[in-house]
This record gives structure tokens, C-alpha cells and sequence, in this order.
């Protein structure tokens, strides 16, 4: 079929303008559509990972971020009766096929209650059996203060999926950061309740200017 | 030819994936299961059917030096639209099938029908079509899929009915490239004796 329109300069501008114009108007009609399921979708996860690694709470966890050996890290806190009863962090160590993202929720008793896996891509059959709960069962309880939490080959506690040691390593060292990750927030939250009381010690310092500039 | 045919044809005579070995990409990398396979056979259907129609509506008004960026920029609006839609109503399906998702926009099977076929046909004989060649290639995928998903993972549609492991490489890359081989000789067979 011989093309309708000649392709000289002026056409093949106009239709390419107008083509990108359609195109993005209708990309921003869907987005505005979209968003809040998008939202909804991603809020309904997480709150069901959470709510796999937590003990039984009330209301809304509460997202913070803290700061770790110059790294960010992401926690939710969970409260039973205005009691908080443990915290869900999030932290990642990278694996065979890229970062083993998990979820590791630790009670306030410093143990781990249960981990989940939020994002993996780890070799289906092997370290992708990272998520299912013959691996992972093993952290449900575990409390590093009396298990070293790393897989048997280094001298650990934890048996490694046959064939998949680096996916296990990733695995346990990622929820060792997350302990880490624990005691840095529960001696920040200790400070606050120092610094809250009117003692001030060294570490306290710098949350007691915080409480006051609030 | 009639809108029948225009189904059928893409099913067998130009599979996709059996005859013309069109997007081998996402066909090797997501049939890890027959599901995965069928959800990326889908996606690829809802993306084909609206930029075949699309193009053919809009190809007379398009200058031929610039048609190439032209349907490019009409078929990624469809990826991003599809990605949306996936993310917000079936975010499992999306997390699976993650990355291959905006690769559709470089599916050469897609490109290939804009160019071959819909600039030159009607819109409703575009949509036909574009439907035929994607269920052909649904139809390939989930094969494939739930070939590699039995030997693999001694399950079909995510029902087990071994208990263990299945034969693992067919679940890795590897197996990918076999399993597709074998499909390839067993239906060039079948349509070999059809076509006499």
C-alpha cells in the first residue's frame, strides 16, 4: 500500500508530536486511574508481611527509618496496647542471582519471631527454595544471643539448602543486619526515655536536642 | 482470506514461537511454569490485538520514514498501560513476570505484525489477526511451560503430584533450550504430514 502522507520534514514532525502526545495523555489518564490500586496492592503486602513476622498486634505498624553503619534501613514498629511488641525491619544481603530482600521480625525480647522473604532472584530449584519454610522455618524462635546465626560450613547454626550456599549465606547474614539493625533502634529508644527523664548521657546527646527542638 | 483463517493461521502455519521462532526472549526466560508461560502469552495477546488495531488505524496518516518510532512509541504506551493495570488488579502475576513486562515493547513478534501485517490490512482484520498470533504464542508458551514444569518440577499448574524434585535442569536455562527443541521437532512433524 503506497503511504497516504509524504515524508517530508514537516509531516514526520507533526506525527510524531502528535503520536507522543496521544500516547502520553493516555498513559496519564490510566496512571491517575491506577494509582490508588497500585497504593492499595502495595500496602495490603506489606502489612501482610508484616503481619507474618510479628506476634499478634493492634493498629496501624508504624514506618521509621534509621541509620546504620552509614546504610538506611526501614522498620515498622508494632504495638499491643500501646505496648510495643517487636519490630518488622527490613534488610537485604545480596545472593546468588542479585539482593535477597527479607522482612525480619524481631520481638522485644530480641529474638526473631519469623522472617519472610519480600524480593528474591535466586536460581528457581535451588536457592529460590529460600522462601519455603523447610529453609526458612529454621529462623522461627531463633534467638542469636545463644545460636550464631550463619550456615554450618562457616561455623553456624543454620543448615544451608543442598547446593545453595551463597543463597543461605545471603539469607542468614541478612537477618543478622536485621538483629544489628534491632539493637541500634532499641538503644535509640533507650536514649529518647534517658533523654526524656532530663539524665543525659554521651549517646543520648543528640536525641535529647531532637526532643527539644520538637 | 476470512477472519477465521486469519485466527487459525497464526495458531499453526505461523506459530510464532514453533515456526517463524519469534520472541525467543521472554519464551526461554518465563515458562519456568505452564502458568507463568500462559500469563505472559496474555499479556503479550492484550498488547498485540490494541497495537495491531491502533497501527492499522493509524498508519495511513503516518510518514513511512518515521513509522518505525511511530508504532514503537504506540506499542510501549500499551506496555506501560498493560504494567499498570497488571500492577494495580494482579500484583502477583506482575511480581512474576517482573522485568518481561516492559520487554514486550521489544518483542519482535509485536513489531513484526505492525510491519507485516497491520499497516497494510484493515483495523478489524489487524485485530484478528493479532488475536490468532497471540494465542498461538500463549499457546507455545504455556506447552513449553507445563513441559518444563512436569520434568522440572514434577507439577502441572502449580498441582505436585511427586513428592521431591523433578529433573531440575529443565527448570533452569538449560532446560529451556531443550525442551523448546524437542516442542520444535515434535510439531514440525505434525505439520509436515498436514501439509502434504
Amino acid at each position: 500500500m503506497t503511504m497516504a502522507v509524504q515524508s517530508s520534514f514537516k509531516n514526520m514532525t507533526l506525527c510524531l508530536f502528535a503520536v507522543c502526545i496521544v500516547s502520553s495523555a493516555l498513559l496519564a489518564a490510566v496512571y491517575a486511574v491506577t494509582k490508588e490500586p497500585i497504593e492499595a496492592a502495595n500496602h495490603a503486602k506489606t502489612i501482610n508481611a508484616i503481619a507474618q513476622v510479628v506476634p499478634e498486634f493492634e493498629g496501624d505498624p508504624a514506618l521509621s527509618t534509621i541509620e546504620v553503619g552509614g546504610k538506611e534501613y526501614s522498620y515498622y514498629t508494632v504495638s499491643k496496647a500501646g505496648e510495643p511488641v517487636g519490630y518488622a525491619i527490613t534488610s537485604s544481603a545480596t545472593g546468588y542471582g542479585g539482593a535477597v530482600t527479607l522482612m525480619v521480625g524481631i520481638t522485644s525480647d530480641r529474638v526473631i519471631y519469623n522472617t519472610t522473604v519480600l524480593s528474591q532472584a535466586e536460581t528457581p530449584g535451588l536457592g529460590a527454595k529460600c522462601t519455603e519454610p523447610e529453609f526458612a522455618d529454621q529462623f522461627k524462635g531463633f534467638n542469636p544471643a545463644r545460636k550464631k546465626l550463619s550456615v554450618k560450613k562457616d561455623g553456624g547454626d543454620i543448615d544451608a539448602i543442598t547446593a545453595s550456599t551463597i543463597t543461605s549465606r545471603a539469607y542468614a547474614k541478612a537477618v543478622e543486619t536485621a538483629v544489628t539493625v534491632f539493637d541500634s533502634i532499641t538503644a535509640a529508644n533507650t536514649a529518647d526515655v534517658d533523654a526524656a527523664s532530663g539524665a543525659t548521657s554521651e549517646c543520648g546527646g543528640q536525641e535529647a536536642e531532637n526532643q527539644e527542638t520538637k | 482470506m476470512g477472519k477465521i483463517q486469519l485466527i487459525t493461521k497464526g495458531f499453526v502455519k505461523e506459530n510464532p514461537t514453533f515456526s517463524l521462532l519469534l520472541g525467543m526472549c521472554p519464551t526461554l526466560a518465563t515458562t519456568t511454569s505452564a502458568i507463568n508461560g500462559m500469563s505472559m502469552g496474555l499479556a503479550t495477546v492484550f498488547v498485540l490485538v490494541l497495537s495491531n488495531m491502533a497501527i492499522s488505524a493509524t498508519a495511513p496518516y503516518i510518514p513511512d520514514k518515521v513509522r518505525i518510532p511511530a508504532y514503537i512509541v504506540i506499542i510501549a504506551a500499551f506496555v506501560t498501560i498493560l504494567q499498570l493495570v497488571m500492577q494495580a488488579f494482579t500484583p502477583d502475576i506482575y511480581e512474576t513476570l517482573g522485568l518481561f513486562i516492559p520487554l514486550i515493547v521489544v518483542n519482535c513478534i509485536v513489531l513484526g505484525r505492525a510491519e507485516a501485517f497491520a499497516n497494510k490490512n484493515s483495523v478489524v482484520d489487524s485485530a484478528c489477526d493479532g488475536i490468532g498470533i497471540g494465542i498461538g504464542f500463549t499457546f507455545a508458551l504455556t506447552l513449553l511451560g507445563l513441559v518444563r514444569e512436569i520434568l522440572g518440577s514434577g507439577s502441572a499448574f502449580g498441582y505436585k503430584f511427586i513428592t521431591g524434585d523433578g529433573i531440575l535442569v529443565f527448570v533452569l536455562a538449560p532446560g529451556a533450550f531443550m525442551a523448546l527443541a524437542y516442542l520444535i521437532v515434535l510439531f514440525k512433524k505434525v505439520t509436515a504430514k498436514k501439509g502434504e
